[in-house]
């Protein structure tokens, strides 16, 4: 039976319904991308909660932080790669630094705004976020998973980075698997590897496994939702337990999931790390499947790499 | 309380002016040009317009202050102390380590809501602070004070144009218009052309005043608190003089940023206490 798919951007705007209802000062600041955002049921439900600044990132990030300041949770909506670098600044110095509790929502994360070329396809956003002090980032991996951690960073009191997609991709999780911030969720267990994966590139982990198996091969897959805090004691166990992991990521491999987890294998000093990312070079219009290729990201090149490991 | 007179607050703004030059003076170090020309729009704003409590900074229903120009923070600093939101001893330890009168504001000070420094960035906040407070239906205002150089940055449109949106009439935003920026004058660096006339494109209500006259500050002040409900963000463009007060730095761009010495301080201290 094929799996249900539905992208995570959707699993986020149906949560924001819920948490409007449920608490007056839950705002959401539009930058005029709200539709592909799916803010506009949220909209239609709240509307004396509704901030459209119009085509203003910078803005956005700088009326949102006023707005925390007289007690108000806002979430700031629009494109990951605005969302981070656009706004950057203005997060850095008005959000992150006093600590307000503004959150940074974007859709179209990683190559998933495929046919829209490079300018759209953000690839640097997670660890330009990743970077700043105070900041909490996220990348969840299915729908529930998109739901449960929007609830999660509303009733956390800071700022934080999260990060949806724009396809469809399938539903591994259900209304009942608990997410915490900065706790790994363990998506498979297994002995011989370690799959370390966020988002859309978890279910890239859970087929190689399932192909892995076949070939006799443990795979472990991780769920590594919140790259900061990286849950390091979940990497830890992975480097005791098994030595060996294949970290996999829509994103630069340069300061991402990749490189934060080599920062704890570093510093303990063993085990051994194939990272799977974009490599360092931007896309351009293609299927998205098709941009991931290009970097070396597949089921088949995971799966070769995990059984060539040394 | 009684509302203090013209002539009371041009006495507050000479000692603010005093402890401004003092305080940059003992850390060597600090912008006095912008301070001195924004003291008498801050004064006012403080010492007579403004609903705040020094005992209880986080106070719900105070009013704000958002210095978006937060390189002039001495004068608010010697504001906030002298109304006792700290000890007045700690004007004394101006960016000094620690202390939390830094080199631009930020949130560990009393008094203070958001970090300034990273210019047109603070003038945003204030129009998210000013949209907070109306979704709440408080009575209480914002005021910002923005430089007129920093009226270049883009972020300042992008949020104008916020404000005429949300019909913003609890947001008092300052010009200090003194024509100079660290390159040089306004008009060589990047013409501003008529600032007042742009805000009123954007949709707010302007007031062209002499930002350097108390008399003039209070009757602008007194005339927006009459039309507080007109769904209309209010813009006073005030002309000032950069360095207002003390002889050698009036006008002069280089006081932008540096700190005088022994000598130059007595002087300043004189110039503001018996006028030149």
């Amino acid at each position: 039976m094929e799996k249900k798919a539905i992208a995570t951007r959707n699993g986020f705007g149906e949560e924001m319904i819920l948490l409007g209802a449920e608490n007056k000062n839950i705002f959401i600041v539009d930058a005029d991308i709200g539709k592909s955002c799916r803010t506009d049921g949220f909209t239609k439900a709240h509307p004396a909660q509704h901030i459209n600044v119009g085509i203003a990132e910078q803005n956005a990030a700088g009326v949102a932080a006023g707005m925390a300041t007289t007690g108000k949770i806002p979430f700031v909506v629009t494109y990951a790669v605005f969302g981070s670098l656009r706004m950057c600044e203005m997060i850095r110095q008005e959000i992150a630094y006093p600590r307000l509790n503004v959150k940074i929502a974007c859709s179209h994360g990683g190559f998933t705004p495929a046919n829209d070329g490079a300018s759209h396809q953000a690839i640097e956003d997670m660890g330009v976020m990743r970077t700043i002090p105070n900041m909490t980032v996220i990348m969840p991996a299915d729908y529930w998973a998109a739901r449960k951690l929007t609830r999660a960073i509303a009733e956390y009191d800071g700022p934080a980075f999260i990060r949806f997609t724009r396809d469809a991709i399938p539903v591994i999780y259900d209304e009942n698997t608990e997410f915490t911030i900065g706790k790994a969720h363990i998506a498979r267990e297994g002995s011989d590897i370690a799959i370390i994966a966020n988002g859309d590139m978890v279910c890239y982990g859970l087929d190689a496994a399932k192909k892995l198996e076949a070939e006799g091969i443990s795979a472990k897959v991780v769920d590594m939702h919140t790259i900061k805090p990286l849950d390091v004691d979940v990497v830890k166990d992975c480097i005791e337990k098994i030595g060996k992991i294949i970290t996999i990521e829509d994103h630069n491999i340069i300061n991402g999931l990749g490189s934060a987890v080599c920062e704890v294998v570093a510093e303990a000093g063993k085990g051994k790390v194939k990272r799977f990312g974009i490599q360092d070079q931007f896309g351009e219009s293609a299927p998205y499947h098709r941009l991931l290729e290009k970097n070396g990201i597949t089921v088949d090149a995971i799966v070769a790499a995990a059984k060539n490991f040394r | 309380m009684k509302k203090k007179s013209v002539e009371e607050l041009k006495e507050i703004a000479k000692d603010l002016r005093k402890k401004v030059v003092t305080m940059i003076y003992e850390a060597q170090s600090g912008h006095p040009g912008g301070s001195l020309s924004a003291a008498d729009f801050v004064t006012a704003c403080y010492f007579r317009e403004m609903n705040v409590d020094p005992k209880n900074p986080k106070w719900e229903d105070r009013d704000r202050f958002v210095l978006s120009k937060g390189h002039v923070c001495p004068i608010q600093y010697a504001a906030l102390g002298t109304l006792g939101f700290f000890p007045a001893e700690k004007l004394h330890t101006l960016r000094q380590e620690g202390s939390p009168l830094q080199g631009h504001p930020n949130h560990h000070c009393p008094g203070i809501d958001i970090p300034t420094g990273s210019l047109g960035q603070g003038f945003a906040c204030a129009v998210g602070m000013a949209i907070g407070l109306k979704s709440d239906n408080k009575a209480a205002r914002v005021f910002t004070v923005l430089g007129d150089g920093e009226c270049q940055e883009g972020e300042v449109w992008e949020a104008a144009a916020t404000a005429n949106k949300y019909q913003l009439d609890n947001l008092i935003a300052f010009v200090d218009v003194n024509n100079l920026q660290i390159d040089g004058t306004t008009d060589e660096v990047m013409p501003n052309l008529d600032l007042g006339e742009k805000f009123r494109a954007f949709g707010w209500e302007i007031y062209n005043i002499d930002g350097n006259d108390m008399a003039q500050i209070v009757r602008t002040l007194d005339t927006i608190k009459m039309h507080s409900h007109d769904h209309k963000p209010k813009c006073i463009i005030g002309q000032t003089t950069k360095g207002k007060g003390v002889s050698y730095m009036e006008n002069v761009g280089s006081w932008h940023g540096v700190a005088p010495n022994k000598e130059e301080y007595e002087q300043a201290m004189k110039d503001l206490e018996e006028g030149f």
